[in-house]
């Protein structure tokens, strides 16, 4: 009767209604989560993954509350922790799709452990990092992705910390799957989630978000239709990085670096091919191609590798375990050793 | 093969008759502590343990106590890199490891030096004397031959030259010098076997299964035990042999257990009684760690160990799996248990079953991380922010460790609750015989997972015991959403309204403090129901505080004696109890903890026998302290 309930219609019928639970979304009007919230309800039924067996996990910070939204298995941890709980969940259960909802300072300071170890162990979940570059439910504290100089409350002389390049760190990580997309370009934001949902293995999507409230206009250069046309470097997998309406493009420089030059005085040999399955060093070179988003920077997938996932290692040496042991046995675990009968 | 064989029947012409040899005499004795000491690398702890399997197998009753130095690779030769196992067994019902050692076996200067104070005046002290050159003496800190110098006057001084017998026993098998030298265990182990009659076979057959792949370093151990084993039955040196007759037991099958198997063995059975699948995220921390090796050797239960990045991860993890329909236990030690304090409020606010076991230990911050301690209970009951109330329950022996972590689970799954399992490193260390249960016989656990049945769901709806439903993922119909900020009664909803802030913080406490009526009373052993005095333990110290009440009444007095197995909540008849004896004494091993609890709870006047010095309490400071109490 329970099967039949939660199967009523089908997957085919599935609407993003089916994603949307009865909560009203609370983030401040003209925040970047509405679109990014959007999309991912808007998107997923179109997977064919069915609600229950889907988990939203997040941590604390505005895109903790993205938890709420969503008509799936939910789960709101405490500040940092989401992958790890994610690691639980996954590994518990590695036929569900696990995706966590973080942000910069609840994944790349409170969380960074977790989310590296996360990613070295290619646990099976998708992790969008809503990347504002600011503490917003605090209030407006400078976070780990603040650029130097960065004035805040906490940091009225402005921030003398360097930023994590989290892309970068991903990929230190040896992470599986890493991308970067925008939270205003639903076409953009949707295709990037759509591979990331399709790679088996830990993904990490660094999601520009802009925080109207304590950061409005960050990440300008790259999201505003006029200045984004001149400044994203769209990665296209097996073609020529090539952006500013074909002007200009990425080429081996000296010694081998990337560097960015005009396309009319480039020889075409150097300019670089996109190519996400290749070795991790052009995407780690890309990462670095501009340090935030203050020059021309690139979005979409960086990197992908096939590496067996976390969740199915775990499953297979269960069942390795139950090969080579058998079924296991109660009495005879205990009665195993030197025992004595008395009587 | 041909080798294997002719090793086997070199086995046979060689083992000594176990016990009983007609040419010495035999005296028997009631109960005998053994100490083995010597340095980490001379094979101590496993010289200790296998007497204890020759000697549990006996049928004497047992109990071990390893003391491991706190350095893993301190200095050889010197104080601190000795390694002890202490031993009592006896032909009665004994509950503790022994306060002092008949037998202290020292292996070398600095094992004399470190232990001689935990020998019994009068005691024999069995040295190796090979090793007490000059330079070991140094190393020791001995500025003159404490067997010479008088240190040793008043104790029997058996002094046997151990590793020169061994290098020449072993001689003739071609094993080098170094691996003959390393057996002298194994003959220290075959002396103290023949001055006890311990059974030879056993630890033959066991030296076989551990070491029949290599026939020389078998051959070798084989051939220094069986020296030492003939060293005592030929020499003059000693007199006569000590019989320590077996206990009377209970009929059925024994085996030894060290406190953290049967702890793992617990949390397996639970999981096997449940069919909820067993899912362990731990971080290597002493003295916990065995837990996570041990349930690690289990995968053919279903068991998922993780070795987590933190302590942190370890706990959130658990809690995930328990989200996802697993029994979510994360084990720790010291410093551990504070960095899953904020995990565990999560898991006390989202109402999910997970155990946390803490392995406690001695002192604040990294303390004496291989002493042990009772310091962990006030942290345990109120180490969280906000009010945030969690069943505590504690094994008080090492083979109590299995029940109790079936017990855990019983209640973690049947409340929807996290729950602490308060065991410390004496527990997980020490082992004792244990009665094997009848596997078909122990409690089933329902975990009584949500079902969709057509109406609106209400993940925070409650049941009558207050427990909420445990909906896992991948459930249809059923998808909820839970988290750290307060939900709304029923519907699970965030909520910051008043009222029902207080209401859910109330239902959360008489959820926890509802588990009494689901526990046993506390039993009070009172035997002419008159006693002025009860006194009450909880956790590793039962052991002590029966024998200390049993010497005690030998002498006359009248004392009541009971045990907290449930710290939080107290069994319902708790206060009644407290509030009936004129006089309470409560031995902790902290400053006062469990006092402090019941004082505040019962209005009862009770007083701390307090201990922390990282060591057990000694049944005769007790028996000291309640007769002071008594008469004082
Ligand atoms: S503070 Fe910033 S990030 Fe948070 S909801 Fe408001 S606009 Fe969005």
């Amino acid at each position: 009767m329970a099967e039949e309930n939660g199967d009523v219609g089908g997957i085919a019928t599935l609407t993003k209604k089916d994603f949307t639970s009865d909560q009203e979304p609370r983030w401040c009007p003209g925040c970047g989560d509405y679109a990014i919230l959007a999309a991912v309800q808007g998107f997923m039924p179109e997977l064919g993954i069915e609600p229950h067996n889907t988990v939203f996990i997040s941590g604390i910070g505005c895109s903790g509350r993205f938890t709420y939204y969503m008509d799936t298995y939910g789960f709101h941890g405490i500040h940092g922790r989401a992958p790890a709980i994610a690691t639980g969940v996954a590994t518990a259960n590695p036929d569900l799709h696990v995706w966590v909802v973080t942000g910069d300072g609840d994944a790349l300071s409170i969380g960074g452990n977790h989310l590296i170890h996360a990613l070295r162990r290619n646990v099976n979940i998708k992790i969008l990092m809503f990347n504002n570059q600011i503490y917003g439910l605090t209030k407006g504290q400078y976070s780990p992705t603040s650029e130097v100089g960065k004035v805040t409350k906490s940091t009225p002389f402005g921030s003398v910390d360097h930023p994590f390049n989290p892309v970068a760190l991903a990929l230190g990580a040896e992470a599986t799957f890493v991308a970067r997309t925008v939270d205003n370009d639903r076409k953009h934001l949707t295709d990037v989630l759509r591979q990331a949902t399709e790679h088996p293995g830990s993904a990490f999507v660094e999601i520009y978000q802009n925080c109207n409230v304590f950061n409005d206009g960050a990440f300008d250069l790259i999201r505003d239709k006029q200045q984004g046309v001149h400044n994203q470097i769209r990665l296209v997998d097996g073609e020529p990085i090539v952006f500013d309406e074909g002007t200009r493009c990425v080429r081996v420089g000296e010694n081998g670096r990337l560097e960015i030059a005009t396309v009319a005085e480039s020889d075409p040999s150097s300019i670089v091919t996109h190519d996400i399955h290749g070795r991790p060093s052009l995407a780690f070179a890309l990462a670095h191609l501009s340090h935030g988003p203050t020059e021309p920077t690139c979005i979409g997938v960086f990197h992908e590798e096939d590496r067996p996932t976390y969740g199915e290692a775990v499953r297979s040496q269960l069942e390795r375990a139950v090969e080579r042991l058998g079924p296991g046995d109660l009495k005879a675990l205990l009665h195993g050793g030197d025992t004595w009968t008395v009587g | 093969m041909l080798k294997r064989n002719a090793v086997r029947n070199e086995k046979e012409r060689m083992a000594p008759q176990p016990t009983g040899s007609m040419s010495k005499t035999v005296e028997e004795r009631d109960h005998v502590v053994i100490r083995f000491a010597g340095d980490s690398g001379d094979g101590m702890q496993l010289t200790g343990d296998r007497f204890t399997n020759a000697t549990a197998i006996l049928g004497n009753d047992l109990a071990t106590l390893p003391d491991f130095p706190a350095e893993i690779r301190a200095p050889a030769g010197t104080v601190h890199g000795v390694s002890a196992f202490q031993i009592q067994f006896a032909s009665t019902d004994i509950t503790t490891p022994g306060d002092h050692a008949d037998v202290l076996v020292a292996m070398n200067p600095a094992a004399l030096r470190a232990d001689l104070d935990k020998v019994a005046r009068g005691g024999t002290i069995i040295i190796n004397e090979d090793s007490f050159t000059q330079r070991n003496l140094e190393k020791a800190g001995y500025a003159s031959d404490p067997t010479t110098d008088g240190t040793l006057d008043g104790y029997q001084i058996y002094p046997v030259p151990m590793t020169s017998i061994t290098v020449r026993a072993v001689e003739s098998l071609g094993v080098g010098k170094k691996e003959a030298e390393r057996s002298k265990n194994m003959f220290a182990l075959g002396l103290v076997s023949w001055m006890y009659g311990r059974p030879v076979d056993v630890t033959l057959r066991w030296l076989e299964k551990k070491f029949g792949g290599k026939p020389e370093i078998y051959e070798a151990n084989v051939a220094s035990f069986n020296a030492g084993f003939n060293f005592g039955e030929t020499t003059e040196l000693f007199a006569h042999q000590i019989h320590v007759p077996a206990a009377p037991v209970i009929e059925g099958t024994y085996r030894n257990v060290a406190g953290s198997q049967a702890l793992a063995w617990g949390l397996i059975a639970a999981s096997v009684r449940s069919g909820v699948p067993l899912f362990y995220a731990s971080y290597p921390i002493t003295p916990a760690s065995d837990l996570l090796h041990e349930l690690s050797k289990h995968k053919n239960f279903g068991v998922v160990t993780i070795q987590a990045e933190d302590e942190i991860a370890a706990a959130n993890m658990a809690l995930g799996a328990a989200f996802t329909g697993h029994l979510g236990v994360t084990g720790t030690s010291g410093p551990g248990i504070d960095l899953k304090a904020e995990t565990v409020g999560l898991a006390v606010i989202t109402e999910l079953p997970m155990i946390v076991v803490d392995v406690m230990r001695a002192g604040p911050s990294t303390g004496m991380p291989t002493k042990n301690e009772q310091g962990d209970l006030l942290h345990a009951m109120f180490g969280r922010h906000g009010e945030s109330p969690i069943p505590i329950v504690a094994p008080s022996s090492p083979a109590d460790c299995f029940s109790v972590a079936m017990e855990a689970a019983r209640v973690a799954i049947r409340y929807r609750t996290p729950i602490i399992l308060l065991s410390d490193s004496f527990l997980q260390n020490s082992s004792e015989p244990w009665l094997l249960p009848d596997v078909d016989a122990l409690p089933t656990i329902d975990p009584m997972f949500a079902r969709a049945n057509g109406s609106e769901f209400l993940p925070y709806a409650r049941d009558e015991r207050l427990a909420r439903p445990w909906a896992i993922p991948g459930t249809p119909g059923l998808e909820h959403r839970i988290g750290g900020l307060e939900r709304e009664d029923r519907t699970g909803d965030i909520s910051y309204e008043a009222d029902n802030h207080e209401r859910m913080t109330h239902i959360r406490r008489e959820k926890v403090e509802g588990i009494a009526a689901d526990i046993p009373p506390l039993e009070v052993d009172d035997p002419t129901g008159d006693a002025e005095l009860l006194v009450l333990g909880w956790g590793s110290t039962a052991g002590t505080v029966r024998a200390a009440v049993q010497r005690v009444r030998g002498s006359g007095e009248r004392v009541a004696t009971a045990h907290l197995r449930w710290l939080n909540p107290m069994p319902a008849n708790t206060g009644e109890i407290v509030t009936r004896y004129r006089q309470v004494l409560i031995p902790e091993l902290n400053s006062g903890q469990l006092t402090m609890l019941i004082r505040a709870r019962f209005l009862a006047d009770a007083k701390t026998f307090s201990k922390v010095q990282g060591l057990p309490i000694w049944a005769d400071e007790l028996e000291d302290a309640i007769v002071r109490m008594l008469h004082g």
